[in-house]
């Protein structure tokens, strides 16, 4: 079973190192990580997509609120949370495959980020089962490169974070 | 006030109300030891090694219930940090250490002594901090103890670089911690102290499995108030030793891998098991599958992440244990049936008198001189400080902390100090010095295995020039004992690299040459003599009590095996060697 878990982190130096030294520690599974800036300058969003089938979820949440530096731990709840990728696909194109490939392009809403005499290189922002399709189908005409942020995520604003007490501790 | 970086650590700890720290200078904690030199109320004691200084500030934590402060420069100082910072981490001891490090533009540049510290510690601290700007040190060092000692307490780090120890700034000491994701528990919730009141009392074999957290809290006297309103027999793990009267009735010994058969009868037994700051170590539960199968949990911890980690806990209660247990005891005075638990008790009594501890006191036949039995130098200890309530324990690890375990009996809360979780050998020594510096009026004393002794006995300096007195018993058996018996016991008798001989060194002049007192004790009348004055001298002193290499620690439960099939002492099998 996996799930997706953000984290508000201090914007302090060693904040990351702290909670992927726990996972690895504690032999957590990380599937993946990306970590970024929120609407506060001294707060980040580490985004984690954790696998639980050894250590329960439970578990793994209690120890990262143990961290000093950890503000808030929340599930992402599929359903009730957004969650998005970016990626880059490097994909072989001679002439021959361009009109299809741009065609694919379309359908998924992917941007040409760059255009060369053999390859294309493709950004395609969207869910990750999105990114997965979109790979997939690119992936017989030769896929050279690619490159994915890893998922970030974000509570549906229908739902509305329920961020008083990180907001009440920070204040 | 204007002062530098150096001299603002030494105030920020007087107002902690720091009486006395451990460590030993070096090139990048100059400036702290220069400012100590002009003066500070905080009284510094000198290791030899940092390791050294390390265990006694956790030694002084331990004996004291304050948070232990260890001091050490960069490089192979701060490393030399690591283990005690280790075995603070597993075991709960609030600790600060301060290293000096290299100056801030020559960090990342392989400097001379230069070391991550706070990398190299991350996995073992509750936080770290590496002061980048000298304005800084204040609220760190208040964030430093506030971490250490609240919640579940245990060490932090900080790193100072030399030229921010030399920096100025205007110090003015902070009032408030800012350490906003920092929000241990403060209260348990009275619904689940009711749900756990109401297990108890429901219950027909109930038992307290205390841990190290009963001490941590400050929380003996409430622990022993939940026991004898609820009539509930206790056993108190190797960190809870001393935590819970153990001449008191309703005391049933120590559960785990050396406790004894009807203390670990007892636990697994219940049908009720209540978990009190303890955490379900392996060497308390065996195979965890057959650890009291089919009893109730009640988990009571300041460390959420504790409940269900290891055993899933039906009935948890998060928060600081002291208030909780106040409430529990409250609400087991209305609940409790009278005499409920008289047959249990007595059931226990029953195991108690069945599996006694046992050894055999006579010489094997085939000896011609009669050796020195282990267990006999730990029944003298107890006998000869029975009743006195001003001795403080501490111990190395392996099979004398086993029975140091098994044969001394501690009444007072703080006096037996013992590294559990981590298992480090040499912890004894630097552990008593620290104690000793605690509690000036008791007498320390370590009880020693000679593989532990020769890991720290440079510290008989410093307790010699630091008029820290400390007794070391060496229960001296000339091998690495616990290695030696798994050994005999699990790699059919092929005995590997464990021989230390039982007279090089020779402890009692070793003794003499740091100043202290020497003696060596062959026999039981030697021995008696040996610690009679030893104890009574108020000087430092080693008693080598020379034993028999091939006594075994028993009861035991092999490594993987269930609680309930201990292995115990059998006369027929011991082996004539």
């Amino acid at each position: 079973m996996r799930h997706t878990i953000s984290v508000l982190v201090e914007n302090k130096p060693g904040a990351l190192t702290r909670v992927t030294s726990m996972f690895a520690r504690r032999g957590y599974n990380i599937e993946s990580l990306a970590v970024g800036e929120t609407e506060r300058h001294d707060v980040s969003r580490i985004t984690l997509r954790v696998d639980c089938e050894t250590h329960s979820l439970e578990q793994i949440e209690k120890q990262l609120n143990k961290l000093v530096n950890t503000l808030r731990v929340t599930e992402l709840a599929p359903g009730e949370s957004l969650e998005r990728e970016l990626a880059l696909l490097k994909v072989s194109a001679p002439p021959s495959a361009r009109a299809e490939l741009m065609a694919l392009g379309e359908v998924f809403n992917a941007r040409i980020a760059d255009l060369g005499p053999d390859a294309i290189v493709f950004e395609l922002t969207g869910s990750p089962e999105e990114v997965d399709s979109f790979e997939e189908l690119v992936r017989p005409h030769g896929l050279q490169e690619l490159v994915r942020t890893g998922r970030i995520g974000l509570t549906r604003a229908t739902r509305g974070p329920k961020g008083k007490a990180a907001r009440q501790a920070l204040a | 006030m204007t002062m530098n970086g150096a001299d603002a650590v030494l105030r920020s700890l007087e107002a902690e109300g720091v009486e006395v720290m451990f460590g030993l200078p070096g090139g990048s904690i100059l400036p702290l030891y220069d400012a100590m030199a002009r003066g500070t109320t905080v009284r510094h004691v000198l290791a030899r090694h940092e390791q050294g200084a390390g265990h006694m500030a956790e030694g002084y934590a331990r004996a004291s219930g304050r948070t232990g402060v260890a001091v050490a420069t960069s490089g192979p100082g701060a490393t030399n940090l690591v283990t005690p910072i280790a075995d603070a981490w597993m075991d709960s001891t609030p600790l600060v250490c301060i290293t000096g490090q290299v100056r801030s533009f020559l960090i990342g540049t392989d400097a001379f002594q230069e070391c991550d510290i706070t990398g190299i510690t991350i996995p073992i601290v509750k936080h770290s901090w590496l002061v980048q700007d000298v304005n800084d040190i204040p609220h760190v060092i208040k964030a430093a103890f506030h971490v250490a000692g609240t919640g579940r307490c245990g060490p932090v780090l900080v790193d100072i670089p030399r030229d921010v120890q030399e920096a100025e700034l205007e110090f003015s000491y902070p009032d408030e911690v800012d350490l906003p994701g920092w929000k241990p528990p403060r209260r348990g919730h009275p619904r689940q102290i009711k749900a756990a009141a109401e297990a108890i009392a429901a219950a027909e074999r109930p038992i307290l499995y205390v841990g190290g957290g009963v001490l941590n809290a400050h929380a003996t006297d409430e622990l022993l108030e939940v026991a004898e309103v609820g009539h509930l027999p206790v056993v108190t793990t190797l960190m809870a030793k001393s935590g819970f009267p153990e001449s008191h009735e309703l005391h049933v010994g120590w559960p785990g891998m050396h406790g004894p058969k009807w203390s670990n009868y007892a636990l697994n037994k219940a049908d009720v098991v209540v978990a009190v700051g303890a955490r379900f170590d392996d060497r308390v539960t065996g195979k965890l599958s057959a650890f009291a199968p089919g009893a109730t949990i009640v988990h009571l911890d300041v460390d959420a992440a504790e409940i269900s980690k290891i055993r899933h806990a039906d009935v948890p209660v998060v928060g600081p244990l002291k208030p909780i247990l106040a409430t529990l005891a409250k609400a087991l005075a209305t609940s409790v049936v009278p005499g409920r638990t008289d047959a249990w008790l007595r059931q226990i009594s029953e195991w108690r008198e069945e599996f006694p501890l046992r050894y055999s006191a006579e010489p094997r036949s085939s000896d011609t001189v009669p050796m020195l039995k282990p267990q006999k130098v730990l029944e003298q200890l107890q006998e000869l400080t029975a009743g006195r309530d001003d001795v403080v324990w501490t111990t190395g690890v392996g099979q004398h902390q086993m029975w140091a375990m098994q044969y001394i009996l501690c009444d007072r809360p703080r006096t037996f100090i013992s590294s559990g979780g981590l298992g480090t050998m040499g912890y004894g020594i630097p552990a008593a010095i620290g104690a000793k510096a605690a509690r000036p009026d008791a007498t320390v004393i370590c009880i020693d295995g000679d593989g532990c002794f020769q890991m720290t006995s440079q510290e008989l300096a410093t307790a010699a020039l630091e008029d820290l007195p400390i007794v070391v018993v060496i229960v001296n058996n000339g091998y690495l004992g616990m290695v030696r018996q798994w050994q005999d016991m699990f790699f059919e008798e092929r005995f590997s690299q464990i021989k230390l001989t039982h007279s090089l060194p020779d402890y009692a002049a070793l003794a003499r040459a740091y100043g202290a007192l020497g003696f060596t004790a062959e026999t039981e009348e030697e021995l008696e003599e040996a610690l009679v004055e030893a104890i009574a001298s108020g000087r430092t002193c080693v008693v080598d009590a020379r034993v028999d290499p091939r006594e075994h620690c028993f009861p035991m439960i092999p490594a993987g095996a269930a609680a309930v099939d201990m292995v115990e002492f059998d006369e027929s099998e011991v082996p004539v060697v």
